[in-house]
């Protein structure tokens, strides 16, 4: 496994960062138009989470390169109020800030694999895994 | 105390200076300022070298660090010029006067150390703040003329307006987005609108919540408001996500999405030399007759 590479979400525009430097991996790694765009897509809405309710956090991404599967993984982290119902905010069209409420369900559908962590007031922990396929 | 050893510098200009350019010469090759030519080089160092001489003469007097400032940044040189210049000048001054003097003790050294850190550092504080300045002058009309750039409005032709948006979609630049449509829509008198979202490289949830809000406001004052230029790699994140763009019309083209406004406002595009050769056949087949 490579060593990872982070991005600190703290304004707006670090989503944008966030999100390039993701889509820079992708390509590098060889992962087609659409599964760049998923990946950049589920960035930004992870990022955007981070932004918008924990105010900080950070996102890393890591290589994956136990043959025969390659893949990329992403960790989202931030300190931030965590999440009382993680079944709720799992259902499509559940937001708490009149947003469509599509963020975090539709990252496990962009995704391969999706694990979610979370304890109130503690903060919350993401890690999704995109396959090369 | 300070004045003795300004009376030594400034008497001794002459090889300070000297060992200045030497030394500057010595940073330049291999370095940053490797691509300008030694005329001017030399000539700026003169021009830098007695601005800081002017400045230890008579403290105060700012204009000409401004002047200078202002030159050094409108050719571009880089602030690491400036800064190092000014090192050098602290390091050569301060070996220069100890060199001089016969009596060398801790105290003395300090004193030296601290008359020519006095000189020296109101320099660097004022240039350092200019160039910044101008960085953060043009930072911020940069930011303005993006803003200008952010939201156009197009009016293509009677009831037609076409919205091109190119790079990432913030909340600011969302709410742009919705107030310039619908005050233009009002103002152009348009019943299409066009939104192209071929130059925005990712749709997330939010950007598709400001683009349905928007669509939808377009539709509360009475125009239609049409999305084109969805790439096949975007259509399939937005299924992804599972967000409905169902509410109004969408196409893969400004072209397909212009085509359909005209049908929209009952017109068509029609090819005018064909029709002159029609006419001109008919007016052909008639004279035969």
């Amino acid at each position: 496994m490579k060593p990872q590479s982070c991005v600190n979400i703290n304004k707006e525009w670090d989503i944008v960062g966030a999100r390039q430097l993701g889509r820079d991996i992708a390509k590098k790694m060889g992962f087609g138009t659409v599964d760049q765009a998923r990946i950049a897509t589920a960035i930004s809405e992870l990022a955007r989470n981070i932004y918008l309710y924990a105010e900080e956090g950070q996102i890393c991404f890591e290589v994956i390169d136990n043959l025969p599967q390659r893949g990329m993984r992403m960790i989202a982290v931030d300190t931030g109020p965590g999440i009382k119902d993680i079944g709720q905010v799992m259902q499509d069209g559940f937001s708490t800030s009149g947003g469509l409420g599509a963020g975090l369900p539709g990252v496990k559908r962009l995704m391969d694999e999706f694990d979610l962590q979370s304890e109130a007031s503690k903060g919350t922990r993401i890690n999704a895994v995109k396959w090369l396929r | 105390m300070d004045q003795k050893f300004k009376r030594i510098a400034v008497e001794n200009s002459d090889a300070i200076v000297q060992m200045w350019v030497e030394e500057i010469n010595s940073l330049k090759d291999g370095n940053y300022t490797a691509t300008i030519s030694d005329e001017l080089f030399e000539s700026t160092n003169r021009e830098f070298v007695n601005v800081i001489f002017t400045s230890i003469t008579n403290q105060g007097s700012s204009k000409a660090v401004e002047d200078f400032s202002e030159k050094i940044i409108n050719l571009g040189w880089p602030l690491s010029y400036i800064t190092d210049g000014l090192q050098v000048f602290r390091r050569v001054t301060v070996d220069y006067i100890l060199s001089q003097s016969s009596k060398v003790d801790s105290e003395f050294f300090s004193n030296v150390l601290e008359s020519v850190d006095a000189w020296v550092e109101p320099l660097i504080r004022q240039l350092v703040n200019e160039y910044s300045g101008s960085w953060e002058h043009i930072v911020s009309l940069q930011r303005v003329a993006l803003q200008e750039l952010s939201a156009p409005l197009i009016p293509v032709m009677d009831k037609i307006t076409i919205m091109p948006l190119i790079g990432t979609i913030d909340t600011e630049r969302a709410k742009l987005i919705m107030e310039n449509l619908l005050e233009g829509v009002i103002k152009h008198n348009s019943e299409v609108v066009l939104m192209d979202i071929t130059g925005v490289p990712v749709v997330d949830t939010m950007v598709a919540h400001h683009i349905i809000q928007a669509a939808e406001a377009v539709r509360l004052i009475g125009s239609t408001c049409i999305l084109v230029g969805i790439r096949p790699e975007i259509a399939q994140t937005i299924v992804n996500l599972g967000i409905d763009l169902g509410k109004f019309p969408t196409k893969s083209t400004l072209k397909k999405g212009f085509t359909s406004a005209l049908e929209i406002t009952n017109r068509k595009v029609v090819d005018l030399e064909k029709k002159a050769e029609n006419i001109e056949k008919m007016i052909d087949s008639l004279q035969g007759e």
